[in-house]
């Protein structure tokens, strides 16, 4: 029988290139994607404090960087939003862990496609280059937001940042939906054509079926924001007029005809809803994981929960019109979408009530990755019940482009999903990199940022209430937000000592790579298949044979069994239905 | 997919399957239950086929999401200014229907001469195995070398294609003159992208066979690349169609 040599593609390479730059070993891609988060995590927030001491100090001249001016506001807002959305949420829960842990946790040797998920990365990695290119260049950053709006971001002289900088910025994104495709494709073909023998479908640990679902979100969005850029950069470069209208610039006619803003709106947003569950699917199925784990409880209520996972998923493609609810659009169209909206509500609760139903008289061990796993949930509430108001068109009038809007989607992205990706950092580093991370320094690390991130989004609640804007580079010469500055100064402080409390984090994790305490093959005793394989994981992931899974993955406190957890390739342990 | 090929008369082996509530008493793991966690070809070809299948849901979603903007912009009315009206400023374009019926005929004959290059190596990759044996042979040679008809095939639909937009810019039609204008070259060229991918694959598929790499690793290129071509001859009758019946 004639196989392939080429199908061994598991032989471990060597030389460096091979093993560490372009590597088909999804582990070191999965560190990669990590990695790539974590410097555009660091940009990002970066740009943010420039944003957060703009708003305060609003004539400020900084070092290096000169006067903020209200262009350079907008430009920085665009690209913390960008950076934030594409390089880090979308990357490291699902590019990141996902790809180190969905093999392994199935019982795979690899990905479907390890040639692929090496492009994917690299794709991405381009990707990344260009968006920070836009900075460099003649002009400077785009400044027409994350969401690029058209007209503004249509035509190529309404603004600094819109020449070479907006079409470096439309190009970034189209090479980022490739790469997500070519992710999005992997996962899936991954999650149903390798898994090992006795792992059906409903013994998937929740973090591989919200990596599976993501993937299926992913999979389904990105070509339609692929179509919306290509004819973004049409209307910029050659003419055309999908979405502009007939306008006049500065006095100047400008050559468009007939397009609709809307159009772009309606392609992006249809993109744009999916794409921010994409970026909190993976936190829930890492808070899951570890509530079940530190609780030494079963997950309650398994399959509602993967039901839930689905439900979200598939409502989510039909809610986009909520983020449209001011273009002008009928207000039956706004009352279906403000139906499914608040359906999409059900699923989220489902999620949230069996989290807490799984602490309910559990002992819970409270280690770094637990807190951020119940910190999580405590975001999740607290930015997802602020969605139900603005998913109300009528509020939405005096809410929409205001600090509201703005509290609620920080608080569930910029809170609660990095809260996820901190959880699944402090749990999987020992079986990545084979030491325990800082108990102490991580506990420290939490505290600081679980207070720190309430008090920077949540006055923003009160904020929008109160009538301030979002996207306003400067409320100083405003009468009726003048008694605000107190509040925007707070926040301000709270952001810089919460930027300051992510370094502790980040020497955290690079201190304790070299000189952690050496950690053992199952360090939280955990269920699943990952903690069955040494640490770090050899290169075909179970030492030349594949695993074979007689539970699910959260048999915790099973009465009558010898220990408090049965492993799921334990043959011995009490076998469930 | 399986059900639409002719039956083959050798045997394949059956593979186990994976999944259910008990452990299986085989298969599973990508590993045609050796237990050393790499696919056999078989299972190889059958990944590479859910890869594709998955890998045309964007695809589609990409072409839904074009041809919905086709649909609103051809009902959106513009303001005039001269009539101070909104008026409807959808301007068909001229289509070159005879060189696109041309095309068309290429592009399914392309179809037909990919689908037989299929079973082709279907054929060679079942009879590999017989093949081995010192001294059997089965007298197919060769045989008719439809992967590069295809490509050739393939190649001629781009060509047209070109020749067509030239007609239409003798028209006066480019990319911008009108809404729908736009919209003609945007599809076709969306389209005619999609195509060259398929046609530089094929390229390597005929490429590969000849630096004699395993019949079975070309059979799943090909096989692959022509469930794809057939998806892109689906396509491309939609966007025709759409083109000439929602003009």
């Amino acid at each position: 029988m004639a196989t392939s040599p080429a199908v061994h593609a598991h032989a471990a390479p060597q030389g460096f290139i091979r093993k560490y730059v372009f590597s088909l070993d999804h582990k070191v891609i999965g560190i990669q994607y990590i990695f790539l988060a974590l410097t555009a995590v660091f940009v990002g927030m970066f740009l943010s404090l420039l944003m957060r001491i703009h708003m305060i100090w609003p004539t400020a001249v900084l070092p290096l960087i000169g006067e903020i001016k209200p262009e350079t506001y907008l430009q920085l807002l665009t690209m913390h939003g960008t950076i934030m959305v594409f390089f880090v949420l979308t990357t490291a829960p699902q590019g990141g862990f996902g790809n180190y842990f969905l093999p392994i946790q199935i019982g795979a040797p690899d990905m479907a496609f390890p040639v692929l998920n090496m492009l994917s990365f690299w794709t991405t990695f381009v990707a990344f280059v260009v968006m920070l290119c836009a900075f460099f260049v003649t002009g400077g950053a785009p400044l027409h937001g994350w969401t690029g709006y058209a007209p503004l971001s249509a035509l190529t002289n309404s603004g600094p940042g819109e020449q070479l900088g907006a079409d470096l910025w439309i190009t970034s994104i189209a090479i980022f939906c490739v790469a997500s495709l070519m992710g999005a494709l992997n996962f899936i073909t991954t999650v149903l054509d390798l898994r090992a023998k006795g792992m059906t479908m409903m013994r998937m640990p929740l973090t591989v079926w919200s990596w599976f679902i993501t993937a299926i979100l992913g999979l389904l969005a990105f070509g339609v924001l692929l179509s919306a850029g290509i004819l973004l950069l049409l209307d910029r470069n050659v003419g055309t007029s999908f979405y502009v209208p007939l306008v006049v610039v500065n006095g100047q006619v400008m050559g468009h005809k007939g397009g609709s803003p809307l159009l772009w709106q309606h392609l992006f947003w249809f993109f744009g809803h999916p794409e921010v569950y994409i970026a909190i699917l993976p936190g829930m199925g890492v808070a899951s994981q570890l509530l079940s784990t530190f609780a030494r409880k079963p997950i309650f209520g398994y399959k509602a929960m993967v039901y839930a996972i689905m439900t979200i998923g598939i409502l989510g493609f039909v809610v986009w019109g909520h983020h449209m609810f001011m273009s002008g659009m009928s207000p039956y169209s706004a009352f279906a979408f403000s139906i499914m909206t608040m359906c999409i509500g059900v699923p989220s609760a489902i999620k949230t009530f069996n989290w807490l139903g799984t602490l309910y008289k559990s002992k819970i061990r409270f280690q770094t990755p637990m807190l951020y796993a119940i910190g999580f949930v405590s975001l999740f509430v607290s930015g997802g019940l602020s969605g139900p108001f603005l998913a109300q068109p009528v509020l939405d009038i005096p809410l929409h482009d205001t600090a509201f809007v703005v509290g609620h989607f920080h608080l569930i992205m910029g809170v609660a999903a990095i809260f996820g990706m901190f959880a699944g950092m402090y749990y999987w580093f020992p079986k990545m990199f084979g030491r325990m991370m800082n108990e102490t320094w991580g506990r420290v690390h939490f505290v600081l940022t679980l207070i720190g991130t309430y008090s920077i989004f949540m006055p923003m609640h009160y904020l929008g209430m109160a009538g301030q804007p979002r996207r306003y580079s400067q409320f100083t010469e405003v009468a009726y937000l003048a008694h605000l500055m107190p509040l925007n100064r707070f926040i301000t402080y709270a952001a810089i000592l919460t930027i300051g409390a992510q370094f502790i984090f980040v020497i955290n994790l690079f201190w304790s790579m070299f000189k952690g305490p050496k950690a053992s093959d199952n360090p939280w005793e955990a269920t699943t298949l990952e903690w069955t394989t040494a640490t770090p994981p050899p290169h075909d992931n179970f030492g030349g044979h594949t695993p074979v899974v007689y539970h699910g993955p959260y048999e915790y406190s099973v009465p009558g069994a010898a220990k408090d957890y049965i492993m799921q390739t334990d043959p011995a342990g009490v076998p469930s239905h | 997919m399986a059900s639409l090929s002719p039956t083959i008369p050798v045997r394949v082996p059956e593979t186990g399957r994976g999944g259910g509530s008990a452990p299986p008493q085989f298969g599973g793991g990508g590993d045609g239950g050796r237990n050393d966690g790499y696919p056999d070809y078989g299972q190889r070809l059958r990944r590479a086929r859910l890869g594709l299948a998955i890998a045309l849901a964007p695809i589609f979603m990409f072409f839904v999401s074009l041809v919905s903007a086709y649909v609103v912009r051809q009902g959106l009315p513009t303001f005039d200014e001269q009539t101070n009206t909104y008026v409807r400023d959808w301007i068909p374009v001229q289509l070159p229907v005879a060189l696109l019926l041309v095309n068309t005929a290429l592009l399914a004959a392309s179809s037909i001469t990919a689908e037989l290059a299929r079973r082709q190596i279907t054929r060679q990759a079942a009879l590999a195995p017989v093949q081995a044996i010192p001294g059997v042979t089965l007298g197919e040679g060769r045989g008719f070398p439809w992967i590069y008809v295809t490509v050739l095939l393939g190649a001629g639909f781009l060509t047209g294609q070109w020749f067509a937009w030239q007609e239409l810019a003798n028209r006066g039609f480019y990319v911008a003159t009108n809404a729908s204008s736009s919209f003609v070259y945007l599809l076709t060229a969306a389209h005619g992208v999609h195509l060259a991918g398929g046609v530089l694959v094929l390229i390597y598929a005929a490429a590969i066979s000849l630096f004699h790499k395993p019949v079975e690793a070309r059979r799943i290129v090909v096989d692959v690349t022509a469930w794809y071509w057939h998806f892109m001859f689906l396509l491309w009758i939609g966007i025709f169609g759409l083109l000439w019946f929602m003009r």
